[in-house]
């Protein structure tokens, strides 16, 4: 399990994350929601520490980090071990094939050789459907593609856990439904997956845990069930406003 | 006029093969390797580490003033005071080792900006990918910045270094017999500038067109994955 205890977090004098503390389970899927700028991204990049908290701890499985703390290189690199990032870009390396995007962390952060990794991601991308693009350059390709194929280099690394940070906001509906297929796929193998998302449907279909944040703070902590069928008033109209601007579209 | 063309082309190229080239060729591999060391020690922030943190600011500082000096002054003035100045301070250099110290710190401060900035221009948005796949800042700077820094770069190095080409006439005012020199001492016995000097200019023209071919391919090759280009 991933724990993080009264998190505080501040970009100059304003508090992004304030006094926040929340679990994340084991081999389950994990959604946050919440309106933007309430500070989703910060708390999902704080997990991986691509951003530093000013204050609170993470404590995951046998891993212990206090962000007020110098942190080692070691214990960064084994808490980077066990989770992967996928970004709303999905920031694939450019200079790099498909399969190299894919086979570059594993060989060069896990030392593990050529023919093992390449065997891996050529399983992978056949598993998303991507098989015959291996030796493509990124640009080549749609941004669904490209998504998916950073899903994949996630994987690559055997993460405990797949932080996805609105993977599917920069796409077209029909691209971003291939997306979301692979990750409910994933969710229903066990894989743990913390996925920041406005997609109200998948949240509801994919979620075992939803956490609700705003300004900074959890508002709700709870199960999918309770989150869209028996929650507080202020949910109900976060909800009726996305459902709003879904009909307005 | 081909009589004193085809006379006087054998010492042109011999003055070109002899010094022009090599001039360029050596400033040029010097300049780049100090310019890749000045851009890195501007471009990567020092970890907390005391023992690391302040030796690199000082580092920094060195580098700055380096970039700042070459850059204010001239590159005759650079040359001369190599060449003729240093003397005085008891270093004495041949013409050639000056003319080279002089042209590689003088490529190495325009090159490191070149380089810097397309360091910068590389989104932090890969630094981030790659160190959440647990790179290093060393693997991230070899396996996935610098290659992508180099293509933004290479079109302005390209010109450096045709720049460069050029800069090597004033290589003449500090004794060396190169390609310009060579054009000046035989005016002075047939009396034909404009027949020389257009010469010249003529194969100082050669030499950078066959640059630029270069500059194209190397651009091609290194661009293969840009959108666009087909490879
Ligand atoms: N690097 C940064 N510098 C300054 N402010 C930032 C930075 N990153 C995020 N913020 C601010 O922090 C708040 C939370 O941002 P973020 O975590 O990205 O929200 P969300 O992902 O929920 O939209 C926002 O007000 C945002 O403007
Ligand atoms: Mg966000």
């Amino acid at each position: 399990m991933i724990s993080v205890k009264n998190i505080i977090k501040k970009y100059g004098s304003k508090e992004v994350l304030k006094n926040l503390s929340v679990d994340f389970p084991d081999g389950k899927t994990t959604v946050i929601l919440g309106p933007s700028g309430s500070g989703k991204s910060t708390l999902l990049r704080s997990l991986d520490l691509l951003v530093r908290p000013e204050s609170g701890t993470l404590s995951f499985g046998d891993l212990k980090l206090d962000y007020a703390q110098p942190v080692s290189k070691k214990l960064s690199f084994d808490v980077r071990k066990k989770t992967s990032m996928v970004f709303q870009n999905w920031n694939l390396f450019p200079n790099l094939t498909v399969l190299q995007n894919i086979t570059t962390a594993p060989e060069t952060v896990l030392g593990k050789s050529k023919e093992e990794t390449e065997a891996k991601a050529k399983k992978l991308l056949s598993q998303v459907g991507l098989a015959e693009y291996a030796d493509r350059y990124p640009s080549q390709l749609s941004g669904g593609q490209q998504q998916r194929i950073s899903i994949c280099r996630a994987l690559a690394m055997d993460p405990e856990y797949i932080l996805l940070d609105e993977p599917t906001s920069a796409l077209d509906p029909e691209l971003e439904n291939q997306v979301l297929l692979i990750l409910e796929d994933l969710s229903k193998m066990g894989q743990a997956m913390i996925i920041v998302t406005h997609n109200m449907e998948f949240a509801r279909s994919v979620a075992d845990k939803i956490v609700f944040v705003e300004d900074g703070d959890i508002l709700f902590d709870g199960t999918p069930d309770q989150f869209f069928n028996h929650s507080t008033t202020r949910i109900k109209d976060f909800l009726s406003g996305i459902t709003f601007n879904d009909d307005a579209k | 006029m081909w009589h004193i063309i085809i006379t006087s082309l054998p010492a042109m190229l011999t003055a070109m093969i002899q010094y022009t080239i090599p001039l360029a060729v050596v400033s040029f591999i010097f300049g780049l390797i100090l310019a890749v060391l000045t851009a890195l020690i501007k471009f990567i922030e020092p970890s907390e580490n005391k023992l690391i943190k302040y030796p690199w600011l000082v580092l920094r500082a060195i580098a700055n003033f380096y970039v700042w000096l070459f850059r204010s002054t001239p590159l005759l003035v650079q040359l001369f005071i190599i060449f003729f100045g240093l003397p005085s301070a008891g270093i004495q250099l041949s013409p050639f080792i000056a003319a080279v110290i002089g042209f590689s710190l003088n490529t190495g401060a325009y090159a490191s900006e070149t380089i810097r900035s397309a360091l910068l221009s590389v989104p932090q948005d890969q630094w981030d990918a790659a160190f959440t796949l647990n790179f290093t800042t060393r693997q991230t700077l070899t396996k996935i910045v610098l290659p992508q820094a180099v293509r933004i770069a290479l079109p302005p190095l390209s010109n450096s270094f045709i720049g460069l080409v050029k800069d090597t006439s004033l290589a003449s005012s500090i004794t060396i017999l190169e390609m310009f020199q060579v054009s000046q001492q035989i005016t002075a016995k047939n009396f034909e500038p404009l027949l020389m000097y257009s010469l010249a200019a003529f194969l100082y023209a050669v030499i950078c067109s066959l640059l630029t071919l270069l500059q194209h391919y190397l651009e091609r090759r290194t661009s293969k994955y840009v959108k666009g280009s087909e490879a």
